[in-house]
């Protein structure tokens, strides 16, 4: 009985200690998980001279609020600003592209490596697994030459077919783990119906795989509008064509530009990915970690 | 049913009889079905089997090539696709003391980038375990450095640990009684006083550390939060009727059941972290004592347009993390895994 009622001494002890520090954790995650980004938006609120004057200060008054930088980010080059516009569109259409011409490829893919038994699945599966743990550093290289060679560094379909390249790999896990959810029965019901294998994939399957095709779809969105190495190397010398990304970091090297400015433009590269996130944030994780808790 | 074959018109592909008596769904009429669907699957999957041929393939056997030739950008035009092959490039790989620097950085970097991300992951998984109002939201919140644009938090990161008028130094200044501002990322080493004792510590190296870790700390997070859901919680209470305490019940009970995703994550974590060029040459360009392999690859091929040089180090990089895979996949893969 003494050493029962010890026991309970020291849980208790441990428990209210854990219970304290637990909150005190989620707290301390939670500032350093936001700060960077509520001060990306405060700096970007401030006139650069207030910032230059009291750079600790961690909250705007509202009539110091200053929606300039935003105004010199968007505005085009001839007009004195930064032509954050056109880099918008510029990964608007890089990232739309590769969603539609991932998921244009992969979901066939996907489809393939969850039902059909054909020969080389097995080492399929591998084959993409090793493509996506690669050095992307060591493809830099020769497809940095290969572009050169046949003209196509400095376009934006060259971007668009590395990228596809880039992602395919983990869009079909990510749909593979999804079709091998949705029960083979339904399709052989369908097949006894009548319908051709084609029929099945387009009645049963893909309407049925329909959150994790968008799921898919938001994550590719994601990778295609954050990628920054490959545009780097292709596009840096067509300022026409950079993406937000690389016009950002690019800017961000030069003295002229007050931080203020490049901070509007950080919030406008990340604010279309928040906005995604949030919206996908349920589907994303789950299509992720499908399989993970099986150990 | 036994007179099936003989009413329809002769079929041209073979048959099945199917009134032979061993048909329990797995006779000959399989076959058809199978090798149809070998030919369907063998054409829905080649658009990908192109695509990953063409982008990744095959530029990987190409690096192979170029590592081995005395290729710069200048005459990349004249150059034909075999030129004379050299063991130079390689020569000078390992004769450059700036490559071993650069492998120690890297080796450093994944290293302890990666056990930070995973213990703060760790950390956030189980603080985040019991379920509170707006757990949720926190939850999504804590995925935020994860999903957001590296060059916006990177951005956000050198501008708060900015010398002049970053938001850090003017609070470590004020607050913490730091002497004066400290330049985080570009300055190579600083000495720290600790006990009286004077330690110099690599300053940037320690901060694209900590990025790393902040950064990709939502990553194992997500991970280890979806096996916690998967925990029977009959074996804690079990646990708890015998009296264990909480911390004895995270080390014996919960743990061992996390530590495989923990393996795999650190095999994941330590691959990307190892091949990881955005970060640091966002945060430092390389300087101060930073410098990994991938940028030192990349400095390579833009800088000095050295195109076999590049090759060559990407080339050393990969059999490196090759071989450190391969040695703790024999040493440490506890059992197979399954599919």
């Amino acid at each position: 009985m003494a050493t029962a009622t010890g026991n309970w001494t020291r849980d208790t002890v441990e428990t209210r200690v854990f219970g304290v520090l637990r909150i005190v954790t989620i707290v301390l995650l939670l500032i350093i998980t936001i700060f960077p980004f509520y001060y990306m938006v405060l700096l970007s609120l401030r006139p650069l001279d207030r910032v230059l004057q009291d750079p600790g200060a961690l909250w705007v008054p509202p009539s110091e609020v200053s929606l300039d930088s935003y105004g010199s980010v968007v505005a085009p080059p001839s007009a004195g600003g930064q032509g954050f516009l056109i880099f918008m569109a510029n990964s608007a259409l890089v990232a739309f592209g590769t969603v539609a011409l991932t998921l244009l490829v992969a979901l066939p893919g996907a489809y393939a490596v969850s039902r059909l038994q054909f020969f080389g699945r097995r080492q399929i599966s591998v084959l993409f697994l090793a493509v996506y743990l690669f050095p992307p550093i060591l493809l830099a290289v020769p497809l940095f030459v290969f572009f050169t060679r046949i003209g196509l560094r400095g376009t934006l379909v060259g971007l668009l077919l590395v990228y596809i390249s880039q992602v395919v790999a983990v869009s079909i896990y990510m749909l593979r783990n999804y079709f091998d959810t949705v029960p083979v029965s339904l399709e052989e019901a369908a097949a006894i119906d009548g319908c051709s294998r084609l029929g099945v994939m387009w009645r049963i399957s893909l309407p049925l795989a329909m959150p994790a095709i968008i799921a898919n779809a938001l994550f590719i969105f994601m990778i295609a509008w954050n990628e920054f190495l490959f545009a780097l190397l292709f596009l840096i010398e067509e300022r026409d064509r950079w993406t937000v990304s690389l016009g950002l970091s690019q800017l961000a090297g030069s003295i002229e530009i007050p931080t203020t400015v490049l901070m509007a433009g950080s919030v406008i590269v990340t604010v279309p990915i928040i906005v995604v996130f949030f919206a996908s944030e349920r589907l994303l994780t789950e299509g992720l970690t499908a399989g993970a808790e099986k150990g | 049913m036994s007179t099936g074959t003989g009413l329809g018109p002769a079929p041209t592909a073979p048959r099945p009889d199917p009134g032979s008596p061993d048909r329990p769904g797995r006779g000959p009429g399989r076959r058809t079905l199978a090798s149809s669907d070998a030919r369907a699957g063998l054409a829905l999957i080649s658009p990908t089997l192109v695509i990953v041929l063409a982008m990744v393939i095959v530029p990987i056997i190409w690096t192979l090539l170029l590592a081995f030739q005395r290729l710069r950008l200048l005459n990349l035009r004249s150059s034909g696709l075999f030129g004379e092959f050299t063991l130079n490039n390689f020569d000078n790989v390992f004769a450059a003391p700036t490559f071993w620097g650069a492998l120690a950085t890297t080796l450093a970097y994944s290293v302890l980038g990666t056990a930070g991300a995973i213990g703060l992951g760790l950390v956030a998984a189980l603080a985040l375990r019991r379920p509170f109002r707006g757990r949720g939201l926190v939850r999504a919140v804590m995925l935020l450095p994860y999903v957001a644009p590296i060059v916006a938090a990177t951005f956000a990161w050198s501008t708060m640990l900015n010398p002049q008028f970053g938001v850090a130094n003017h609070w470590g200044t004020r607050l913490l009684g730091w002497d004066e501002p400290i330049a985080f990322l570009s300055q190579r080493s600083s000495d720290i006083s600790l006990f009286g004792l004077s330690i110099g510590v690599p300053t940037a190296l320690l901060t694209v550390i900590a990025f790393e870790a902040w950064r990709s700390f939502p990553f194992a997070f997500l991970f280890l939060t979806a096996r916690l859901q998967a925990v029977p919680a009959t074996l804690e209470e079990a646990a708890t009727v015998d009296g264990a305490t909480l911390t004895q019940r995270f080390r014996y009970v919960v743990l061992p059941q996390l530590l495989p995703t923990i393996a795999v994550l650190a095999v994941l974590r330590f691959i990307w972290t190892f091949n990881n060029f955005d970060d640091i040459y966002l945060l430092t360009g390389g300087g101060a004592g930073t410098e990994v392999v991938a940028v030192s690859v990349f400095n390579a091929l833009t800088a000095r347009g050295d195109i076999g040089g590049a090759a060559a180090q990407a080339l050393v990089l990969a059999a490196i993390l090759a071989a450190l895979i391969g040695l703790y996949l024999w040493r440490f893969a506890p059992r197979e895994e399954r599919s």
